[in-house]
């Protein structure tokens, strides 16, 4: 477990370079790439919840929200280097707005749950009701229901003509994935991960030690959308269309079933739960004996009931006690700093 | 004539229809080390609570080095170089106790030195063999210490303790007695408390509390012996 | 004349099926600070088991008002013993578990009915007033949660039951103290909360095509009338199902219908950004 920084990022490009090297060996990489994206979906949301503590039941609407604004930006640019950086910025600014509104106004918990539950909602009932040819942003029709179809997907940055798709689309999301998961294993060992633990456990505390807690959480909780943002967008050129089910609460559970099933607190939990869960509803999309959503429901409940912390720590300590690495303290890496002082 | 640190001003706060302090005038020079008491619904803790902002006040204003500091958020009041431990232990369970420390230096300073200060104060809380432990494993006595820790390592100077001694060992309160006079080198220190054992040994002056205001203002031998306080301790008609 | 008096049945309506929507999530969190999102599948359920026995030969009164009520309650003791007695005091867990659960139910009701759209036509006709065609069974529904709401009221007031089930919502520790069980008074409450939901969604089913994910719709209003309408049972529900019906319906009449939906799910937000103790956790302190 006492891993310096230097080993940890050496650990990650070997097994992730291992990974999108093999994976598919095993997997389509169409159907690889979009459970890359979900993974990356999974560790926005791990990142806010697991280690700042803010339980959100709308990370969907900035996947959305990430979506959308590539097509409308893809529409009317028609390259898609810029739309790919809105489609991180609008999300991050949205959530930064709602973010410092609700944490400003020190709800927590359950009224946290509403309101991201509700916005997500009001997101999803307006998109859904832009059919009409009124709703246009540019020469971009929101299209209601059906959705957007038909925008310039991913190129080459200023060559709109090189389109990138097939097998090196797949490699460009699963590397831009380990380019997120290194950025999250960095903000999580500077400071301001470290500061966003403490708030986690209690936000009081870090307050009466002079930390401005609705800031760092606002902050926090922009970082999350962003990285969903840019989920989003990848799913977006991935898809071809954008529609409005991404807003749904139903997409919004599953983020939180993937987080709960790989394991909170952990980095690599919520992307193992997300392709994990998303692989096995496309195999069980394939038969039609027992009812798909019924399998993820029962999945969410056995969890909760016994298996709180999920996979990846049981995982982890199921490793510690087979190679027998015990001796030292689960928070000996944390600490790995103040221990050369 | 040392400087005032904390001065309020017909700090008054009501709930509903009772009022929990009333029209509290109060100041505290730098260095000095000050008790609040009073009996149960005195009014001390609300009087501690509009101070650190964890409550507005209804009137009144709150003064630290002369900035008017009246309705501000905890953060901010901390931020000045105020120290802060509330009446339950509040500190940061799964983290261990070396993380809570160094989370309070951080900040006020930068990485490296915090996290010297962070060694310094466990060697000088001897909370050297437990560094390691988290929060939550932590007997009571011990998390007490860990957060006058946390209160002490951001190098406050002005200190406010709520019932510090509350439920600790008799080893413990006299450990924390001792941390505590460390501190009144460098920062007034205000101590809201019940236990009269712990208040005879450490207090000079003590600021009495009934009813929301206060009662009188002395030395400690000369409250404990006034006839007035006694009554309302225990609770006769004066 | 005609459009006023339209209006104001369209309004009254929209309250009382807030109300209704609301009222077994209600009972549930306020007694027992769950929050149970399976709670629109339970309404779902309760319109699958109306439709069922209506066409077993029930007469539908009898189905909605009697069968629904009872067989959802008996889901929902099931429910309560089988996951969320091990989860009470862990708010966030049981949101969760009763996700999962609300997932199950839409999966076994697809298993079960198909994923089509089912329905029983209105028992009440409709009639006109001046240009303007006015469903009957709005006043049915109007009825039912006026009936409801002084129901509660009387059975938390004039009874023994309700007098246990006010103290377990003042202090559920001294009513254990008490000598009355914990584990029975929330098996009570549950069952109760999960009939009253079944109820709702039994009285609504004729107005709606049914169909498994039916409950989707009716969970997130429930939820947030709830949680705006804060710790007071009877007096939140009554108040925040009317300031948002109300407004959904002055959006409705004035812009359209969607417009309707958008404002109410704002003014939620505004409401507990304002007030996050709910309505009745600043208003009507102490009331039921």
């Amino acid at each position: 477990m006492a891993r310096t920084a230097l080993q940890d990022v050496l650990l990650t490009l070997v097994v992730s370079a291992l990974l999108i090297w093999i994976m598919p060996m095993l997997i389509g990489t169409y159907t690889l790439t979009v459970l890359v994206i979900y993974g990356m979906l999974g560790l926005s949301l791990g990142l806010i919840w697991g280690f700042g503590g803010i339980l959100c039941f709308g990370q969907a609407a900035f996947f959305g929200l990430g979506a959308y604004t590539y097509a409308i930006a893809a529409i009317n640019i028609g390259e898609s280097t810029l739309p790919m950086l809105l489609a991180v910025l609008v999300p991050a600014i949205f959530a930064a707005l709602l973010g410092a509104m609700m944490f400003y106004g020190r709800l927590t918990d359950v009224y946290l749950g509403v309101i991201t539950l509700v916005v997500t909602l009001i997101l999803f009932k307006f998109v859904n009701s832009t059919a009409g040819p009124q709703y246009v942003i540019g020469k971009a029709r929101l299209g209601g229901f059906n959705g957007i179809p038909g925008f310039q997907t991913l190129n080459v940055p200023g060559d709109p003509g090189a389109y990138i798709w097939g097998d090196p689309y797949y490699y460009v999301c699963a590397v831009a994935l380990v380019i997120v998961f290194l950025l999250v294993t960095w903000l999580l060992r500077s400071s301001f991960g470290r500061i966003a633990l403490g708030i986690r456990e209690n936000e009081v505390r870090m307050g009466l030690m002079g930390y401005d807690v609705a800031a760092r959480k606002t902050v926090m909780f922009a970082i999350g959308a962003a990285i969903a943002g840019l989920a989003g967008a990848l799913f977006a050129n991935w898809g071809e269309i954008v529609t409005p089910s991404l807003f749904s609460l139903g997409q919004s559970a599953e983020i939180i079933i993937w987080c709960i099933v790989g394991g909170l607190g952990t980095r690599i939990g919520p992307i193992i739960g997300a392709a994990g869960l998303a692989y096995l509803k496309f195999l069980l999309g394939q038969q039609s004996l027992i009812d798909n959503t019924l399998i993820t429901g029962l999945i969410l409940v056995l969890f909760v009931l016994f298996l709180p912390k999920g996979l990846a720590p049981a995982i982890a300590a199921l490793f510690r006690a087979v190679f027998g690495r015990t001796r030292r303290k689960p928070d000996a890496r944390r600490m790995r700093r103040a221990r050369h002082g | 004539m040392a400087e005032t640190v904390l001065e309020t001003q017909g700090l008054t706060m009501r709930f509903g229809g009772v009022t929990a302090s009333d029209n509290v005038n109060f100041k505290l020079k730098a260095r000095e080390l000050r008790c609040l008491i009073g009996p149960n619904g005195a009014g001390k803790s609300t009087f501690f609570k509009c101070v650190t902002g964890l409550l507005t006040p209804t009137e009144g204003h709150v003064f630290m080095r002369g900035q008017e500091v009246t309705g501000w958020h905890p953060h901010q009041i901390a931020s000045l170089g105020v120290g802060i431990k509330t009446q339950t232990p509040n500190v940061l369970d799964a983290l261990s106790v070396r993380e809570n420390i160094w989370l309070a230096a951080r900040r006020f300073h930068p990485v490296s030195e915090a996290r010297d200060r962070s060694d310094e104060m466990i060697d000088r809380l001897a909370l050297g063999s437990i560094a390691r432990s988290s929060l939550g494993q932590l007997a009571h006595g011990e998390r007490q210490r860990v957060e006058l820790g946390l209160v002490a390592v951001a190098d406050p100077w002005l200190v406010l303790l709520d019932e510090p001694a509350a439920g600790m060992s008799a080893q413990d309160v006299e450990r924390m007695t001792a941390i505590i006079h460390d501190l009144t080198k460098t920062a007034a220190v205000v101590i809201v408390e019940h236990d009269m054992q712990f208040i005879r040994s450490i207090a000079d002056t003590v600021t009495v509390f009934h009813q929301g205001a206060v009662l009188m203002e002395d030395h400690v031998d000369r409250v404990m012996s006034d006839a007035q306080v006694r009554a309302v301790y225990l609770g006769k008609k004066t | 004349m005609d459009l006023t008096f339209v209006i104001i049945v369209e309004t009254l309506y929209a309250v009382a099926s807030l109300v209704l929507i609301s009222a077994g999530l209600a009972v549930v969190f306020g007694m027992m600070k769950v929050i149970n999102l399976a709670h629109g599948e339970f309404m779902m359920m309760g319109g699958y088991v109306t439709i069922t026995a209506v066409g077993l030969g029930v007469n539908v009164f009898v189905a909605m008002l009697v069968i629904a009520p009872l067989v959802v309650g008996l889901i929902g003791l099931v429910v309560e013993r089988l996951v969320i007695r091990h989860l009470y005091g862990r708010l966030v867990d049981t949101m969760l578990a009763t996700w999962g659960l609300s997932l199950v139910f839409i999966g076994l009701a697809t298993m079960i009915f198909g994923n089509t759209t089912t329905g029983i036509s209105t028992p009440i006709t409709g009639f006109a007033v001046g240009n303007y065609q006015i469903n009957g069974y709005n006043f049915f529904i109007i009825v039912v949660s006026i009936v409801l709401v002084i129901g509660i009221y009387a059975v938390l007031r004039g009874t023994r039951a309700g007098l246990i089930a006010r103290g377990a919502m003042q202090r559920s520790d001294m009513a254990a103290a008490l000598g009355y069980s914990p584990d029975r008074i929330y098996m009570a409450t549950f069952f109760c909360g999960s009939a009253l939901s079944g109820l709702a969604g039994a009285v609504l089913a004729p107005l709606v095509g049914l169909v498994p994910t039916s409950g989707g719709a009716y969970i997130a209003k429930a939820f947030i009338t709830v949680i705006a309408g804060g710790p007071a049972l009877i007096a939140g529900l009554v108040s925040s199902a009317t300031s948002f019906g109300v407004v959904s319906q002055v959006f409705t009449f004035a812009i359209s219908p969607v417009f309707g939906e958008v404002a109410l799910l704002v003014l939620a937000v505004i409401l507990l950004r304002a007030m996050p103790q709910g309505i009745t956790g600043r208003l009507f302190k102490g009331k039921l």
